[in-house]
């Protein structure tokens, strides 16, 4: 980490690939642990289940990063990131090594397919179109409560003024 | 020189203001456009709610600065029917602000109590209609009649026997008991010690009772359970508390002892467990001992261990209801 914050926040990559991937070698030649996953062990359009995908991310993820994975608070200025835009590679490695303060879903209690499962999940709700209108960030009351206290009643009060003042 | 305090006179009513409408014919004429620009625009809306309604397909989706990609459908017919009530409302304000009669009317407040020849009337009426009627001459009509009267207040006090049954032990009680299997949720699988790495978490449930195929709603609001890993040492336990863990595996409640929502949010870095809803913080190393917010308990342990084939068990049911306070719970 750059700063001593709490969290490590998303950045451009400082390494290029070639660098990023001679530590990774470093470091798996400290001691074992999990591997890179292939291409081939991500084809979560081919092995994975969105609907199946969507009842793990439910009672799994989405207590952290919320039910339509956009993130959401932790204790003391951590967060868990909004799962959003990211590759499938970084999803996968995220579940199998618990980066910060994510803990771990081992190959065991979540396997490999229903990680793709979870991947093709998050990937079908990046697609998924703004049916309801303007979505506010999808987090459910807070932001629409906000809209609604300040401009929704902004509006009426202002509406209230106008029916009350006499014409001149 | 007198020290009394000048009494404040009524100021009476203030001048009336004639609007610029009520002496400027060209104002008034500008005040009239004004109200048909208005009473217009919401025809427009209407003409926009038909029309998107009828001709632009339900698919159209169209990007809109602030907004993001929006179903032009959708986002039509609100925005037309929206302005067809708002603008018949605003034309109608502006109008009988700037051009209705402008009058000041004055009037003046009376008692409330009616006037003593009416009250006596109407006292004489129901004198009149009561002898008529001959409730006190036919004691029949009115004995039966207080009767069904008075039973008529018995129904509404037999629909308070729909408040209940009480839930009788079931606050009480889970569907773990002494060998029930932790299994993953969903999947349905049993769990072998070595599957969890320190550090990871597992959404657990009891195995299924035998001839049951799906866990019920209920059930998984009382049973859900989160494992997790740790390093031994971590622990910060008394003897009983640390032989219910397993190889610094530990296993609480997820249902939020404050309000029942499940608590999963686990941080690794700092071994607590935070519930989403009102933030109640449980410190994992000391037996999910409330650190912060409003919960008044630890989550309940489950004490756990392996079986015969290496699997994860439950070695006793809960020793306390879960979830949420209630009124006949001791402590």
């Amino acid at each position: 980490m750059a700063d001593m914050s709490q969290q490590a926040m998303r950045k451009a990559p400082v390494y290029n690939d070639e660098e990023v991937a001679a530590l990774a070698a470093y470091i798996a030649s400290l001691a074992p642990g999990p591997e890179i996953p292939t291409d081939e062990m991500l084809n979560y359009e081919r092995d994975g289940s969105i609907a199946e995908g969507g009842e793990l991310f439910r009672t799994n993820c989405a207590m952290c990063h919320n039910f339509a994975g956009q993130g959401g608070a932790l204790t003391k200025g951590k967060y868990a990131p909004s799962v959003m835009g990211v590759k499938p590679v970084h999803i996968y490695e995220a579940m199998i090594t618990g980066p910060q303060a994510m803990p771990v879903f081992s190959d065991k209690t979540i396997t490999p397919e229903e990680k793709l499962s979870i991947i093709a999940w998050i990937k079908a709700a990046e697609k998924e179109p703004q049916l309801g209108g303007v979505a506010l960030g999808r987090v459910g009351p807070v932001t629409e409560g906000l809209l609604v206290w300040t401009l929704g009643l902004g509006l009426l009060i202002g509406i209230a003024v106008w029916l009350t003042t006499k014409a001149k | 020189m007198s020290n009394e305090i000048e009494l404040i006179k009524d100021p009476g009513l203030p001048e009336h203001k004639l609007r610029q409408s009520d002496v400027d014919p060209k104002a008034a004429d500008r005040a009239e456009r004004q109200v048909a620009i208005l009473f217009g625009l919401s025809s427009l809306g209407t003409i926009v709610f038909i029309y998107s309604y009828l001709f632009i397909p339900v698919d159209r989706f169209i990007f809109i600065p602030l907004m993001g990609d929006q179903n032009l459908h959708q986002l039509l017919l609100g925005l037309g029917f929206a302005a067809a009530l708002l603008f018949i409302g605003l034309g109608a304000v502006h109008w009988a602000k700037t051009l209705m009669p402008d009058h000041e009317v004055i009037a003046h407040r009376h008692e409330l109590r009616s006037p003593d020849a009416d009250r006596e009337a109407f006292v004489k009426t129901a004198k009149d209609g009561a002898s008529a009627a001959g409730l006190g001459r036919r004691s029949l009509i009115k004995r039966s009649l207080g009767l069904s009267l008075g039973l008529v207040g018995l129904s509404p006090i037999l629909f308070l026997g729909d408040l209940g049954p009480t839930p009788g032990n079931a606050l009480r009680t889970t569907s773990w008991k002494a060998g029930s299997r932790l299994v993953t949720d969903p999947g349905d699988r049993p769990i072998r010690p070595e599957d969890l790495e320190i550090g990871a978490v597992a959404q657990t449930l009891p195995e299924l009772a035998p001839g049951k195929d799906h866990h019920s709603l209920n059930d998984i609001a009382k049973d859900a359970v989160l494992l997790i890993r740790l390093r031994p040492e971590e622990f910060n336990l008394d003897a009983e508390r640390l032989s219910w863990t397993y190889q610094g595996i530990i296993a609480f409640s997820k249902i939020c002892s404050h309000m029942g929502c499940a608590v999963a949010l686990y941080e690794q870095t700092t071994k607590h467990l935070l519930c989403p809803c009102h933030q109640s913080t449980f410190d994992v190393t000391r037996a999910a001992k409330v650190i912060f917010g409003p919960s008044a308990r630890p989550l309940p342990q489950l004490a756990i261990t392996v079986d015969a084939e290496g699997f994860l068990i439950a070695q006793a049911p809960f020793n306390e209801p879960v979830g949420p306070s209630f009124w006949e719970r001791s402590a």
